[in-house]
């Protein structure tokens, strides 16, 4: 035992290192079990890829790479093209983030740098509570007020006249992309603002002085200073709202209208890959069916996956630690 | 001149901090009128029935979602039973055992999981547990939302735990006391504050769901108390088929029942504030 050795080397630390030496058979056995429930996780996630890559062999044994670019999605003729519904769910998603993005910036800087803190507080927590609405009553709503909104406002109003520009193009339905968007919008709000705010709180205050010192305006020190410094977290604030947005299933298929065309129309009923799963698994019948619409759940377990390394990456290359990132 | 330039930027300053504050409102707006919108319709259609009789036959009004409310209960029990102390006993492997890099492995897998999309954890339950069973049951459902949990347990009771200051740690251990012992006597107690708000945090998280109960809890109009039996009824579930269905009075419920869940997810997502900030 090396306990004199150095202030530093705690029991603990000992512990840690050498735990078979200080161990009786409680601390063996509590390791062991501590280590189990821990190695759940990764036994867990490799489980799932295996077992999703397991039930969509049929689909990829029949259409191969075929599957993200074919077009056609036809349970009847046993033919599946992922293509539309992996359209739906980027156009979905990034109309969703062009919408919420300057939105929660800006609730983020107001959060963190500008309000009073009696009204910090009840804001925030405000903010936070839209996060925790169920995806289903987001759906309800979006179903009775937001789609015939979106009809009788948006597509019925001016932009109906626009209809030569593609986007614009389409009947007046309501459900469709625009409507998703705009809900999708709605829920990932308040996450990319909860997480800009926590990032740009860490910001150290100095920097801010530094820039007020040199005589800059409140706007110049957000801007000059606080922005650049935190800007790989804030790069992550939103791909972690891009990871929500194109996982959301009940909000979305409430409201896209399941259409499997791609068009360049926001009008014009879509669907996601989510939504196709909402919608389809149960009714799906036979094994090639089932299997191309677990291939649509393997596709968004690897953007998932994706997505979560580039974040880890962004907030690695400035040595934050992961928890703000992590709620 | 220079005064100019001032006032200038001095009035750019203002217009965007102006806009910012705006945003901030727009969101709570937001909000103010999604929340408002539930809470108003679906006070209209509440009533004592609601909570206590079954869904009645089509056509005839009145009823309530008495199986829904139960199963639900059922499901979210299964989850909390499973999720939050596998989600604890990683959280203390997390904080208490592991390395450097097998804890960053198993930090970033956690945040792998927390973002899967949770109706890909449906398709998963479905396949490995579902039809294996050879039918849905509320076991299948209260699985997936376990693995919904499970993460968000994991990482929080590690933070909890990692709170927990070092010297208490030794403290325990220069009294003689096994590692084991420390950490369910010491370690554990001094968090459990914060392992209740991770908790309660992933059961309100869970609770929402929809998504994962469809391929695994299916759904049922008929009572059910059973954990293994067959098909079972979610409030969640029950809102999705009311309100995407054609009868006025399935709507009326649809809001009704929304307002129940709304309530019951922000009340635990408070409570588990309150836990962690009372004194």
């Amino acid at each position: 035992m090396h306990v004199g050795r150095g202030g530093s080397t705690t029991a603990a630390a000992l512990a840690r290192r050498r735990p078979w030496r200080i161990g009786n058979l409680g601390d063996a056995l509590s390791r062991t079990v501590f280590a189990g429930l821990g190695l759940s996780l990764l036994a867990l996630a490799l489980l799932m890829a295996y077992e999703l890559v397991l039930e969509s062999r049929h689909s990829i044994r029949a259409f191969g790479w075929g599957f993200l670019t074919g077009t056609r999605w036809d349970p009847v003729d046993q033919v599946f093209g992922a293509a539309p519904a992996i359209y739906g769910t980027l156009v979905s998603s990034v109309i969703a983030l062009m919408l919420a993005v300057p939105v929660s910036l800006g609730a983020a800087i107001f959060l963190s740098e500008m309000a009073p803190p009696w009204l910090r507080s009840p804001l925030s927590f405000l903010i936070e509570m839209l996060a925790a609405l169920p995806s289903v009553v987001l759906g309800l709503w979006g179903l009775y007020v937001l789609v015939p909104w979106v009809r009788d406002f948006v597509e019925k109003s001016s932009l109906g006249h626009l209809s030569f520009i593609p986007l614009f193009d389409g009947p007046p339905f309501g459900f469709g992309m625009l409507a998703a968007g705009l809900i999708l919008a709605i829920m990932v709000l308040p996450i990319i603002t909860a997480i800009a705010r926590d990032v740009m709180q860490a910001v150290p205050t100095s920097q801010r002085e530094a820039m007020l010192a040199l005589g800059a305006t409140r706007w110049e020190v957000i801007l000059g200073a606080v922005l650049p410094y935190c800007r790989s977290g804030l790069m992550a604030a939103v791909i972690l709202g891009l990871g929500r947005a194109l996982g959301e299933t009940m909000a979305v298929t409430m409201v896209i209208g399941k259409g499997y065309n791609i068009t360049a129309s926001l009008f014009q009923p879509a669907s996601t890959a989510a939504s196709t799963l909402a919608s389809e698994f149960n009714e799906a019948t036979y094994n090639l069916y089932i299997s191309a619409l677990v291939e649509l759940a393997l596709i968004l377990m690897g953007i998932t996956l994706l997505l979560n390394i580039l974040a880890r990456l962004l907030v690695w290359r400035v040595a934050r630690s992961p928890e703000v990132i992590a709620e | 001149m220079s005064g100019f330039a001032y006032r200038r930027r001095k009035i750019a300053s203002i217009v965007v901090l102006g806009l910012c504050a705006s945003s901030a409102f727009v969101a709570v707006g937001v909000l103010a009128l999604i929340l408002g919108f539930v809470l108003l319709n679906g006070i209209n259609y509440l009533n004592l029935d609601f909570f206590t009789h079954m869904p009645t036959p089509l056509g005839e009004p009145g009823g309530g979602v008495a199986n829904s409310i139960v199963g639900s209960l059922l499901i979210i029990g299964v989850a909390a039973l499973i999720g939050i102390p596998v989600g604890v006993g990683a959280g203390v492997f997390l904080s208490e055992y592991a390395g450097a890099r097998l804890g960053n492995i198993m930090r970033f897998t956690a945040d792998v999981l927390t973002g899967v999309p949770s109706i890909v954890v449906g398709v998963f339950v479905y396949s490995v547990v579902v039809l294996k069973m050879g039918h849905f049951s509320a076991l299948a459902a209260g699985i997936a939302l376990a693995i919904i949990m499970l993460p968000i347990v994991a990482r929080s009771s590690e933070e909890m735990l990692k709170l927990v200051p070092r010297s208490q740690r030794e403290a325990a251990l220069a009294l003689g006391i096994t590692r084991w012992r420390t950490i369910l006597s010491v370690i554990i107690p001094a968090a459990r504050r914060g392992l209740v708000t991770g908790g309660l945090l992933a059961v309100a998280r869970a609770g929402g769901e929809t998504a994962p109960l469809m391929f695994t809890a299916l759904g049922n109009r008929f009572w059910s108390l059973s954990v293994t039996g067959g098909p079972i009824d979610a409030l969640p579930l029950r809102i999705w088929r009311y309100g995407i269905g054609p009868y006025d009075e399935w709507h009326q419920q649809a809001w009704a029942a929304s307002f129940v869940l709304v309530l019951v997810v922000l009340a635990i997502s408070l409570a588990a504030r309150l836990v962690l900030t009372r004194r």
